[in-house]
């Protein structure tokens, strides 16, 4: 609160210091309108921003002087001696408050009622100010330690810390050349590291979240709504956006005028919004983020909208422009309106705004900073108001590629992910001369930068690496570059007109070296390889959110398998993904096997029938002794387990279901696998088998992954296997294998009697101590 | 007070640029290529911290290609609307007067010459054509797309 006072504090007092040659000049010339609405506009601040902090008497000053005001401004008042010196008695009387509220002091003492009374038609002369200004000003000497500077000054500094480094850099080449002296290369470090500090530190001085901006929007939506008995949600967005400082204070005004139209003219009541068939709460987004060389900040109302027609009969009575002007505007050009001076379609004039006054102000605002305010808004549904304002002088940090040897940088922001072109997980594929790259079965468009670019790549396609972009409002697609360098932080500056007609770059900057580096702007690259956007994708994308928290879970390779169901296997039993061709996969010895390279693995996951005759895919399983390989048609992602999974009844090759990504997906057990098919391809150790009822859920679920932790191989009675060890619970009439060693459980901790020999269930260590002497007891 | 002008060789011409407009003479050495830009844009070069946009006056008046190979090239600095370019030319000569205003050239003259010129300026080394510094910059494409 202290900062937003502060802020308040030097705002106002800038405006007044702006002020004090304009109110002499506008009591020398009363009719001077542009003075007027300077004026105007300055009581208008201090009235708005007074509404926030609790200052009533300021907000009685301004309030009074805004409303004789705006008698002038209509035409219904004529701006008289009398009216001139009470207005410019008020004005003095906010700059005392002002000192006072600055100095941390009550409000200088006295009643203000005289002064309001003074604007009214007819009164007479005005009684001077009990303090003057000028002396107010002299007490605050305790003001916070900080100065203002102007961005020509820091911009001036910065381009010099610029010149410095490269000078530097000139210096440290001309030192490596010549022969080394340790003392001058210790000083030179120094030096080094000293400019280093420096431009971060300069640097540092421009740049801000736009966080800073969008902290104070929550409360002041909140004050806002509860003043005007409505109910506002606001939602924010892009809050780690980087802005130049000298942007964001410029935008500051601006989107605080917009936001509160939004919340006072665009939201209804509560009552009307269900009358229209709405939820009681009004919705209030906030987003920014960068496009290219723009920063944007979307502000969306879902209120009443804006009705063009009654903007139109407005403007047309107002004079702002001609009938015959007015029967040829497009729905658009109707909405533009809302910018036009002393304009407002609000039907009474509340405390918050309301007189026109605002949406001038707020276009002026932003184009003196380069940028573009729009409107789009539909009657009923709400209202949309987009700020763009240009990105030059930001720091923005950057991926360094190349491309036929020339360096590039692209914006971090738009990088989803770098993948190599010829990883495991990713495949490259032209289809009808357009690339697809299929990354862990993701198809994403791939384009290569060599052809946008038109320049002759010396790196094969599949040497390339792919950066995963995602420009703003875009979709996603893979741009493969040559190689990847550095991250690193640029001062990006607008490119010449011809450069930046190439719809390809967003500006350039300067490396570490002093040479000039071109910044792509991903949406243009996107647009000139031709990437269609698809929608779809996005919302796929977001449904996905954060699954990584879960510590717990089990991370898993999603996969659709030949016969086309949704499987996943634990990642880490997957070794590689290999490709062969069909003829590699032969039908021997009982089984399928696959040849890869020197080795024949047996081959799960597949029937011969399966196997076509293109290429197959295949996960390459190692246990740690023995390989096996496991067809699959297509990887689906990555995921975690963090579901409950479901046993299959049976052991087999799935040992259960779970939620995986929202669906279901069969767990391939590999554990079977490897029991079922290593075994049989190299047996060259036996197994010891242990038999577990299989109607049991306790026995599957809970003992079976300690007894196959022991080195067991788990059956149930349907197999007719010899197992050397069964497990059973006390009191239950013993399978057909009775013959062989029986460990017993029993549910309570205390055994019955002396001759019992059973062993609590949940008795970890008793139970491995059986389980290994039966195994033990087996060799005999 | 009469303009000055610098006398600089493109194409084998000697021409006048009004010297006003000139920041500076520089030798360009590393050229960084700008792909897919108009093709008179022959690339950028940093001059201290600033990025120059260079141009090649041969491309610009369509006069044929400036060979860069061979290195160091001299070049013109200009800013126009708050960017700077490089005008890469044969030879920087000398700073003249003009000693009139331009005036038309009567005779037809080569097409991208016709292009960029301000006219035919008097000095005491005769007549020299004065470069209109915006229409080389705007270049061929610009020009037809007004």
């Amino acid at each position: 609160m202290d900062d937003l006072i502060a802020d308040f504090v030097a705002e106002c007092r800038e405006m007044l210091e702006a002020l004090g040659g304009e109110i002499v000049a506008w009591e020398a010339q009363p009719d001077d309108r542009a003075r007027l609405d300077s004026i105007f506009r300055f009581v208008h601040t201090v009235k708005g921003n007074c509404g926030f902090f609790e200052f009533p008497r300021l907000e009685a000053l301004s309030h009074a002087a805004e409303d004789a005001l705006a008698d002038v401004r209509a035409g219904r008042r004529h701006p008289d001696g009398a009216l001139v010196s009470a207005v410019l008695a008020i004005i003095d009387r906010i700059g005392e408050m002002v000192a006072a509220i600055e100095a941390g002091e009550d409000m200088p003492a006295g009643d203000d009622n005289h002064l309001i009374d003074a604007l009214a038609p007819g009164a007479e002369g005005t009684a001077a100010p009990v303090v003057t200004a000028a002396e107010a000003a002299t007490k605050a000497s305790s003001a916070p330690r900080t100065i203002r500077l102007s961005v020509e000054l820091l911009d001036r500094v910065m381009s010099t810390v610029s010149d410095m480094v490269l000078a530097r850099n000139e210096l440290a080449r001309r030192l490596r050349e010549s022969a080394n002296d340790v003392p001058v290369d210790g000083a030179f470090e120094r030096l080094s590291s000293i400019i280093a500090e420096m431009r971060d530190a300069i640097t540092r001085t421009r740049m801000q979240r736009i966080e800073n901006l969008f902290v104070g929007l929550p409360r002041m939506v909140r004050d806002l709504s509860a003043e005007l008995g409505k109910q506002v949600l606001v939602d924010i967005e892009g809050g780690d956006v980087e802005l130049d400082r000298e942007m964001i204070e410029m935008i500051r005004d601006p989107l605080t005028h917009i936001i509160r139209n939004a919340v006072d003219h665009g939201i209804e009541k509560p009552a009307d919004r269900l009358k229209a068939g709405k939820r009681e709460i009004g919705l209030l987004a906030v987003s920014a983020r960068q496009s290219g060389n723009q920063i944007l900040i979307d502000i969306q109302d879902d209120g009443r909208g804006i009705d063009g027609r009654k903007l139109v009969e407005k403007a047309v009575s107002n004079g702002v422009i001609s009938k015959d002007d007015a029967a040829q505007l497009s729905p658009r050009d109707q909405l533009a309106l809302i910018f036009e001076a002393g304009l407002s379609t609000a039907k009474e004039v509340t405390a918050i705004s309301g007189r026109g006054v605002g949406m001038d102000v707020v276009r002026s605002n932003v184009e003196r900073i380069g940028g573009i305010v729009e409107v789009d808004s539909k009657p009923g549904e709400g209202t949309r108001m987009t700020l763009r304002v240009p990105l030059t002088l930001t720091i923005i940090p950057a991926l360094t590629v190349s491309i036929a040897g020339q360096h590039f940088a692209i914006p971090r922001s738009a990088i989803e992910e770098i993948v190599r072109a010829n990883g495991e997980s990713v495949t490259l594929e032209h289809v009808g001369g357009a690339g697809v790259a299929t990354i862990r079965g993701r198809r994403v468009p791939e384009i290569s930068l060599a052809a946008v670019l038109g320049l002759d790549s010396s790196v094969g396609e599949q040497d390339r690496t792919l950066v995963v972009l995602r420009p703003a409002g875009g979709d996603v697609y893979a741009l493969s570059v040559d190689r990847i360098h550095d991250h690193e932080e640029l001062v990006v500056k607008p490119a010449a007109p011809a450069v930046m007609a190439t719809g390809l770059y967003a500006g350039t900057t300067l490396a570490d070296d002093g040479s000039p580096i071109l910044l792509f702007d991903p949406a243009g690259i996107a647009a000139v390889g031709g990437v269609k956007l698809e929608m779809q994708e996005r919302t796929a994308r977001i449904a996905e959110g954060p699954t990584a928290t879960i510590s717990k879970a089990t991370p898993v390779l999603l996969f659709r398998g030949l016969d086309g169901g949704r499987r996943a296997l634990r990642l880490a039993v997957v070794d590689r993904i290999e490709e062969v061709p069909a003829s590699a996969v032969k039908e021997a010895a009982g089984a399928l096997r696959v040849q890869l390279g020197e080795a024949i693995l047996p081959l799960a996951g597949a029937t011969a029938g399966e196997i076509g005759d293109g290429k197959v895919r295949l996960f390459r399983l190692n246990d740690g002794q023995h390989e096996i390989g496991y067809a699959f048609a297509e990887v689906i992602d990555f995921a975690t387990i963090d579901h409950d999974i479901i046993h299959a009844e049976r052991p087999g090759e799935i040992s259960g279901v779970s939620l995986v990504n929202k669906e279901p997906a069969e767990l391939v057990d590999a554990h079977w696998l490897f029991s079922n098919h290593a075994a049989a391809a190299a047996p060259t150790k036996e197994e010891l088998v242990c038999l577990i009822p299989d109607w049991d859920p306790w026995m599957q679920n809970m003992l079976r992954p300690l007894v196959e932790a022991a080195g067991y191989r788990v059956v149930d009675d349907s197999e007719n296997e010899s197992a050397d060890v069964v497990i059973a619970c006390l009191g239950e009439e013993l399978p057909e294998h009775a013959s062989h060693k029986t460990i017993w459980l029993r549910t309570e901790p205390e055994a019955a009697s002396k001759k019992d020999f059973s062993i609590y269930r949940y008795d970890r260590a008793g139970l491995l101590m059986a389980l290994k002497s039966a195994g033990a007891g087996r060799g005999k | 007070m009469n303009e000055l002008l610098l006398v600089v060789t493109i194409a084998g011409e000697r021409v006048a640029l009004p010297a006003n407009a000139v920041e500076s003479v520089v030798e360009l050495d590393t050229l960084i290529p700008v792909p897919r830009a108009a093709p008179h844009v022959a690339g950028l070069s940093a001059l201290r911290s600033r990025v120059l946009t260079v141009i090649d006056c041969m491309r610009s008046l369509e006069l044929g290609d400036t060979d860069c190979s061979d290195g160091i090239r001299e070049a013109a600095v200009v800013e126009l609307d708050g960017h700077h370019y490089a005008l890469i030319v044969d030879l920087v000569e000398d700073v003249v007067e003009a000693a009139s205003d331009p005036v038309p050239v009567r005779a037809a003259m080569e097409q991208g010459w016709e292009r960029v010129s301000h006219g035919m300026v008097e000095t005491e080394q005769g007549p020299l054509l004065l470069i209109d510094v915006a229409a080389l910059v705007a270049g061929v494409e610009a020009k037809a797309a007004a």
